[in-house]
């Protein structure tokens, strides 16, 4: 059997995947700002209100706390909503929705209640947003228990993971790297739901472990393109699923390779990186033939200016060179 | 106190080699030239030297074991110090070991021989002693060396910031990660290796030596007939080969031309001790090696004959010896019997000359105003031209010209 | 002593003094020093050797006559 291919976007991607759900599940809705007539920011939603309806492609008034809050609500209640925040900035605005309720509900409830929502959001610098629409708090979201974080980078964990994650009874925070929607490839026109947990090897290779996820693993991509073509032969580890962590993976390639870089858009201090350099001290510490490197977001607010919006998050040449530093090459 | 006993280099081209045998065992006295192993190179398998008497300690390596040059093979203990590593003698086996003596110092030599006369080593154990200065190692590095038991401190660190890392230690202790195929055996040679050391050594020369030429037709004559008669009244074995008359009229002629007789280090010119005759050796199939034929200027024809064939027949069946390789202060490349004219040699770094003959044959020559047949070679010079001139080499090359007309003192 | 066993004793020789001969097929007429790279020094320890096995004294003269294994058998026939 061989799969049909299609020419998709991960834009496209994302919306079959919200498509799929609201017709094999008359539970699930979308909820967001400007997700219905204007079809989402990013554009993501864009025909599904015509083809759906108002009743679930919802247009949310300018109010995290407030639609959030609701999405929560009707999964309490037997729903299973998508919740669409624009951007991970904008989130924060529902943090105590996500953090104090949706997270602990479970646990409050002695497992009475469950939440089985779902918050797509979108995250990351480069276009020119500036700093109150560019952040990486992906890390944050990592940082709480009784929630899953994922960040699907391919075309097929876009495609893939909404429906694993509706599927679970708790709430699920999805990261759509903002420079991935315009991103497109092939991909196999009958895919469907791919398993939310574990990292996976997008690369192998033997000198080097790169772990990274959602925008970043492209840049990494590139960047052990390079390695190789000076004889460095890097593994490249797309995280997909930042809470939890596949501790599993990350050591069985580092007990290869000896060395590590962690690339992670997010500000250096505090940082998903920083959890990731730990655990691997904690648990691969007699494997590491070199500290630990990491390339991550300069601190500072993201900048509006091209330049310095480029200069402020990792870019190839930065992993090439973290990469060539614990190797001393 | 001991020392290591380290991979040998023989020869700027040789990366590493591969250990097919101790010859000697621990606990072995070597005197200074003793063979102690049998290395597999490029070149085919070579008999190593120690540099110094000793005593054959720990061995560090395993047959097998594919090592870069300079990496630790064995412990060398002080021939003088050797007797008190050995249990003493007397003790019959089935006695319970007596008390040691009192230790007085902790960490001290003492505490090192009663371990290690009991079979333990306590050199690289943690102790609440004073600690040294802490080495940079990486954890994977530190583990290998313990699990290998080896000194962090005896190695090299190549890693971020002067660190010991992984490779480091692999290299110490002669294994590599991936690679610990089994080496071919004893005498076998690796012609593909060993094009890729010549490769390797003559890219290296043509980048690096700015050669000049010279080439000198020298009249044979003499010194073919002189040979004919010696060996008409011969058995075979002490007739003589041309070969071994023009690598002797090369070494006589050294002495006035020191400047080519010798090494190019770092851009100075070293002048080397003897005359040791690189002798170019085709091997059939391909491949070329040009071991030392040591003191070549002070052997008599007959010995230095007797050394010739045997070191072409070691080239051949494997077994040269360290210093034949590392040794040599000038090539000769002789295309014997069935070849050309003449033949440009490329210098053999880090030597700085080489001297070419082509295949001798009845040419015209002009003698005494007739033109008569003569046996003539074209013999050639290439050499460095940072460390000599045309003129000196063209002198040089004259003068082996004018040896070669009178056999009988060569 | 057939020819025959002369011609097997100079090959067993040429094989102690050549040992990476030793898998070749070395046809009775083939040109010993163009097509199996014999130099002066392998013929002189051949001769050495042949010399040893049966007491024949080959000049350096006759060393042209050794061309090939047959040419030798017939050569070391004569002499001895």
């Amino acid at each position: 059997m061989s799969a049909q291919m299609i020419e998709i976007s991960y834009r496209e991607a994302v919306r079959e995947a919200i498509r799929e759900a609201l017709n094999r599940d008359p539970r699930v809705f979308l909820m967001g700002e400007d997700v219905g007539r204007y079809g989402g920011c990013y554009a993501v939603s864009k025909g599904l209100y015509d083809e759906f309806g108002p009743e679930r492609i919802r247009d949310a008034p300018l109010s995290e706390a407030g639609f959030t809050g609701a999405g929560i609500g009707a999964a309490l209640g037997g729903l299973r909503p998508i919740v669409e925040v624009m951007t991970v900035n904008f989130s924060l605005l529902a943090l105590d929705q996500i953090v104090n309720n949706a997270a602990t509900l479970r646990h409050m409830s002695g497992g009475q209640f469950s939440v089985p929502l779902v918050i797509r959001m979108a995250c990351g610098a480069g276009k020119q947003l500036a700093a109150q629409h560019s952040h990486s708090l992906e890390g944050w979201y990592a940082h709480v228990p009784g929630i899953k974080v994922l960040a699907p980078a391919t075309l097929e964990d876009a495609r893939g993971m909404l429906w694993s994650a509706l599927e679970d009874p708790d709430p699920v925070v999805i990261f759509e790297h903002v420079m991935l929607y315009n991103r497109s490839g092939q991909l196999a026109a009958d895919a469907g739901a791919v398993p939310i947990e574990g990292a996976a090897v997008r690369r192998e290779g033997g000198d080097v472990t790169l772990i990274t996820y959602g925008g970043s693993l492209f840049k990494t991509l590139e960047a052990a393109d390079t390695l190789a073509a000076d004889g460095i032969a890097a593994e490249v580890i797309d995280l997909r699923c930042l809470r939890p962590l596949d501790d599993a993976t990350l050591m069985a390639s580092v007990a290869r390779t000896h060395r590590a870089v962690i690339i992670d858009e997010g500000w250096r201090s505090g940082s998903l990186a920083a959890e990731i350099s730990a655990r691997l001290m904690e648990q691969a510490f007699w494997e590491l033939d070199a500290p630990v490197g990491r390339v991550c977001s300069a601190e500072v607010p993201i900048p509006y200016p091209k330049h310095l919006e480029d200069a402020a998050v990792p870019q190839t040449d930065d992993i090439v060179a973290a990469a060539r530093a614990v190797l001393n090459r | 106190m001991s020392r290591l006993y380290r991979m040998p280099s023989l020869g700027s081209d040789m990366e590493a080699g591969t250990l097919i045998e101790w010859v000697r065992q621990p606990g072995d006295r070597l005197a200074k030239g003793d063979v102690i192993a049998v290395i597999e190179t490029q070149k085919g398998a070579i008999e190593v030297e120690v540099f110094h008497d000793a005593v054959m300690g720990r061995p560090l390596i395993q047959v097998g074991d594919k090592v870069p040059v300079g990496s630790p093979m064995a412990e060398l203990e002080d021939a003088s110090a050797a007797p008190a590593l050995r249990p003493a003698t007397g003790i019959p086996a089935t006695h319970a070991p007596e008390p040691g003596p009192a230790v007085a110092e902790a960490g001290t030599r003492t505490s090192e021989r009663i371990a290690d006369q009991a079979g333990h080593r306590i050199g690289h154990r943690a102790g609440t002693g004073t600690a040294a200065q802490r080495r940079r190692a990486s954890p994977a590095a530190r583990r290998l060396a313990d699990a290998r038991g080896i000194a962090l401190d005896a190695i090299e660190g190549s890693g971020p910031r002067g660190a010991v890392v992984l490779a480091d230690v692999h290299a110490a202790t002669g294994t590599t990660p991936t690679t610990e195929a089994a080496s071919p055996p004893r005498g076998h040679l690796d012609l593909a290796a060993m094009r890729q050391a010549i490769a390797a050594a003559m890219s290296r020369s043509k980048r690096e030596i700015p050669h000049y030429y010279l080439s000198h037709d020298i009249d044979l004559t003499a010194a073919t007939d002189w040979l004919t008669a010696r060996n008409a009244q011969l058995p075979p074995d002490q007739r003589l080969l041309l070969g071994a008359l023009l690598i002797k009229a090369v070494a006589l002629s050294l002495d006035k031309f020191p400047e080519l007789n010798g090494f190019d280090r770092d851009g100075h010119f070293e002048p080397a001790q003897g005359v040791h005759i690189g002798c170019a050796t085709a091997i059939r199939g391909g491949g070329l090696v040009a071991p030392a034929l040591h003191d070549a200027d002070q052997l008599q024809l007959p010995t230095l004959m007797t050394r010739l064939r045997d070191l072409v027949g070691r080239v051949r069946s494997g077994g040269l010896r360290a210093s034949e390789l590392s040794d040599p202060t000038i090539t000769v490349s002789s295309l014997g019997e069935r070849g050309v004219d003449r033949l440009y040699g490329i210098i053999y770094p880090p030597q700085v000359a080489i001297v070419g003959f082509g295949t001798p044959a009845l040419r015209p020559w002009v003698q005494d105003g007739q033109v008569v047949p003569r046996n003539i070679v074209t013999a050639t010079l290439s050499a460095d031209h940072r460390h000599s001139d045309g003129h000196r080499g063209a002198l040089f090359l004259a003068r082996v010209g004018q040896r070669l007309q009178e056999p009988d003192t060569l | 002593m057939t020819r025959d066993e002369i011609k097997t004793i100079a090959l067993q020789e040429l094989i102690g003094v050549a040992a990476d001969l030793a898998g070749e097929t070395i046809p009775g007429d083939a040109q010993l020093r163009d097509e199996f790279d014999l130099d002066s020094m392998d013929i002189l320890n051949w001769v050495s050797a042949l010399h040893k096995r049966l007491g024949v004294d080959i000049p350096e003269l006759d060393y042209p006559r050794l061309v090939s294994l047959d040419a030798t058998a017939d050569y070391l026939l004569e002499r001895l």
